[in-house]
């Protein structure tokens, strides 16, 4: 059986392969578009010039003004530095969180693991998006309250997904014998349980990542993000919904911004999941 | 010499919701292992012979029972004492192709028990290995490969390796061939009496192949249904 | 009479950028009524064969040569007709019944699928011939309509036994229909195996490692060691006069004879040694079997070896 799984999946990972390297291109390019926000931009995006205000796209300004007259360009360039810094700083949080009490929760078993899933119903029991809405309206709308926001509201994700691994893992022999060697139970938890659940995680991350910023835009989009002038991907959107008939090039650019942001990061977490599938890892031969 | 017996080793399992069915994996079984000699232990799948020894292992608490190893009652040990008991028993599966972390190299893999006891400093640790793989003799251009990439023979070397860092007196061997071809199954058995003959080791061997106990054992007692039925 | 031939039969795949030569021309002829038995180590090819012969073997895999299943050569079918071959006339018993029954399926369902799919069946019929299966392999039919977990490996095997067997194949081929059972449950599953077969006039190839189940069922023994075939055999003349030497380790390595070892691993099938594939492992080595890889030669009625020692090789 192995055999077979074994030679479907390296055809698919060769057909996944193309997706992923899309993806990978331009998350590496968004990567390079915010550290290299400054020498990109044509104007500063702060700059108001309202004799200029909505321009239609044209030599000078690529995407257009908006209703201030700032170059819709150029803040799009500077609020890629918002998206990834607000996706990489939860996801970065969550995962770690998320995945210490899925193992602990996954090892100990018995009160501990029924606590810790027991916290993890309630936060899923609410809609994510609601939940966050709510925490932060209570703290009110700035760039660390948005990430505390989506931390508290993502890291069940990685709990259930480890959990579950570790459930499966602390079954097997290794680990049996880990025990038998009198290691200690944090030892097996980080030596032997951990690395065999990061492929995974790194999977659900990058797929989280696209999550994040998604609910990040909402945010902003909603007002309880962060605030104008900064150029937000999100808030830029809502300054241009009155303009919408009249010049929708302001909606329409953020709206891409976003779109091709979250396809690549998507494109690649798929991309991922099928490259680093654990099957191909194994002996092509050895269970024949 | 008696090396370890156990005494009226009992393990009940409860299951169900409502009316708990009382499931008796182990029910009373009295077994002795000289030291230097094996002991054999035969029955079918499900009858209980690897309960038996991962209580002796206490990697399970048995409901009632007791171990005695060296003289010295086992059965509530903890802590320190517990952590060197893992010094002088050890247990090879029979599955070498899950018995070692899949994403630790095979050098890590039989340094692992030295690291956790502690015994052997770091410069001294590439001398120590190379002794390791000579006497389970195995080529040494594969201490840098993942689990994975090796046989099922070779595994079953590595974990016998592993294990042996620590001197154990007495190891526990749960069905270790059954899973590998009569050629390595051959090489196996005879690499594990070898170790016997050089090192004094006690083995409490576990198999449903009558043909392989009978080679591999001094004695041999049979269980079925959770008891001792037959010696021989 | 010959009910399938097998000709010069390769089949290589990739796999980590290596080409592996899992079947390396294969000869094998299957007679009428025979149960022929393939023994061989873990990672030597035999299961490839059997399902190479069934046409299960991925898309990607290369497979040259030639399967005559009388007289129709069906490596050359469409799939339609493969289909039909499959099942109809070569049944499989795959390993790991556990893995090969579908675990939200009744098997009532997953038999009478056979029938409904390859004889048009209407659903009543197909449940009378299922509980005549099953009936047939030891399992009370009231139990058609319980699922694969509620049933013992044993049983799962006489699931798979049923299945295999439900469309009357003139050759059945059963991959380590043993393995993972309990002494006992062996013996059982064996016999009702070979029960089967005789009485409805088939031939078998059974794949396995285990040569205490090939002694028990087969009349004639293949053994095959790194991708190919190294001695066929009836199984008096293998078991009292094994020729090639890896033959000979290989009955001295079980336990009644003694454990004796053979030091060394078996070849990777995608890097095997230059000359006989056994030579670097080889007792009796001589100086052609470095360089020159020799071919299966017949060194008595009945008998061939692939080994320099015997006959004009």
């Amino acid at each position: 059986m192995k055999i077979l799984n074994n030679e479907i999946n390296i055809l698919k990972e060769a057909g996944n392969n193309r997706m992923a390297a899309i993806g990978g291109a331009i998350v590496i390019m968004l990567t390079l578009i915010a550290i290299l926000a400054s020498l990109l931009s044509p104007h500063d995006p702060f700059e108001q010039k309202l004799e200029n205000r909505l321009l239609n796209p044209c030599f000078e300004y690529p995407f257009g003004t908006d209703d201030l007259g700032r170059c819709i360009f150029s803040r799009l360039i500077f609020g890629t530095r918002y998206s990834l810094a607000i996706g990489v700083t939860v996801v970065g949080i969550t995962a770690l969180v998320g995945t210490s009490l899925g193992i602990v929760s996954g090892y100990s078993r018995g009160i501990i693991d029924e606590i810790i899933m027991r916290i993890v119903d309630i936060v899923l029991a609410f809609p994510g998006i609601i939940l966050a809405l709510v925490i932060a309206g209570i703290l009110g709308p700035s760039f660390l309250n948005v990430v505390i926001a989506l931390s508290l509201t993502h890291w069940p994700a990685y709990t259930r997904l480890v959990r579950g691994l570790t459930l499966t893992l602390r079954e097997m022999d290794f680990i049996e014998g880990a025990k038998a060697l009198r290691a200690s139970n944090i030892y097996i938890m980080r030596r032997h349980i951990l690395p065999n659940c990061i492929n995974p995680i790194i999977v659900l991350a990058t797929l989280d990542i696209a999550h994040a910023i998604i609910f990040a835009t909402a945010l902003s989009f909603l007002g309880l993000g962060i605030q104008p002038p900064t150029p937000e991907w999100g808030s830029m959107l809502k300054a241009g919904i009155p303009y919408f008939r009249i010049s929708p090039h302001l909606t329409f650019f953020p709206g891409t911004a976003i779109m091709v942001t979250v396809l690549a990061f998507n494109f690649l977490g798929d991309g991922l999941r099928d490259m680093i599938d654990p099957k191909i890892n194994e002996n092509i031969l050895v269970s024949e | 010499m008696t090396l370890l017996s156990i005494k009226n080793l009992k393990k009940y399992y409860f299951c169900g919701l409502f009316n708990k069915k009382e499931i008796r994996a182990v029910d009373g079984v009295d077994l002795e292992i000289k030291s230097g000699r094996t002991l054999g232990l035969v029955g079918n799948s499900g009858c209980g012979k690897t309960t038996v020894a991962k209580i002796i292992l206490r990697l399970i608490e048995p409901t009632d029972g007791r171990i005695i190893f060296k003289e010295k009652d086992i059965t509530k040990l903890r802590g320190r004492e517990l952590k060197n008991l893992g010094q002088e028993m050890q247990i090879i599966f029979q599955n070498p192709e899950t018995s070692l972390n899949p994403r630790m190299k095979i050098y890590d893999a039989i340094l692992e028990p030295l690291r956790i006891h502690k015994l052997c400093s770091t410069d001294k640790e590439y001398e120590k290995i190379l002794k390791l793989i000579e006497i389970v003799n195995l080529n040494q251009e594969l201490l840098f490969r993942y689990p994975h990439e090796l046989s099922g023979g070779q595994l079953q070397r590595v974990v016998i390796a592993r294990i042996l860092s620590l001197n154990p007196k007495f190891i526990v061997a749960d069905e270790v061939t059954s899973m590998l071809d009569p050629l390595v199954q051959a090489q196996i058995l005879n690499l594990m009496k070898d170790l016997q003959e050089k090192l004094g080791i006690s083995y409490l061997f576990i198999s449903h192949d009558m043909d392989v106990v009978e080679w591999m054992s001094d004695e041999i007692a049979v269980m079925d249904e959770g008891k001792i039925v037959d010696w021989k | 009479m010959s009910l399938l031939k097998i000709q010069d039969l390769k089949v290589y795949f990739n796999a980590r950028g290596k080409t592996v030569k899992a079947n390396n021309s294969i000869d094998l002829e299957i007679r009428e009524n025979e149960i022929l038995g393939l023994i061989g180590e873990t990672g030597c090819g035999k299961s490839i064969l059997g399902r190479a012969i069934v046409g299960l073997l991925p898309d990607n895999v290369k497979i040259g040569g030639k399967i005559v299943y009388r007289s129709e050569d069906i490596l050359n079918l469409s799939e339609n007709g493969l289909r039909k071959i499959r099942g109809k006339n070569i049944g499989i018993i795959l390993q790991n019944p556990s893995a090969a029954l579908n675990p939200v399926l009744s098997i009532g369902n997953q038999i009478s699928e056979i029938y409904r799919y390859h004889e048009n069946m209407g659903k009543k019929e197909a449940r009378i011939r299922t509980a005549k299966m099953l009936e047939m392999v030891g399992i009370d039919p009231k139990r058609m309509h319980e699922y694969p977990h509620q049933f013992s490996g044993g049983m799962k095997q006489r699931v798979m036994i049923a299945m295999g067997l439900a469309l009357n194949p003139g050759l059945l081929i059963a991959d380590e229909p043993t393995k993972g059972l309990d002494p006992t449950t062996k013996d059982k599953i064996i016999d009702l195996i070979c029960e089967l077969v005789i009485n409805k006039n088939m031939s078998l190839l059974l794949i396995t490692h285990d040569i205490g189940v090939a002694e028990k069922m087969c009349d004639r023994i293949a053994v095959m060691y790194a991708g190919e075939i190294i001695e066929i055999a009836t199984i008096k003349n293998i078991l009292s006069n094994p020729q090639h030497p890896y033959t000979q380790d290989l009955l001295n390595s079980l336990p009644k004879k003694g454990l004796n070892q053979t030091a060394g691993e078996s070849p990777s099938l995608s890097s095997p040694p230059a000359g006989c594939r056994f030579h670097p492992r080889c007792r009796c080595i001589i100086g052609k079997c470095l360089k020159t890889h020799p071919q299966l030669m017949e060194t008595e009625k009945g008998t061939s070896v692939r080994c320099f020692l015997y006959g004009n090789n």
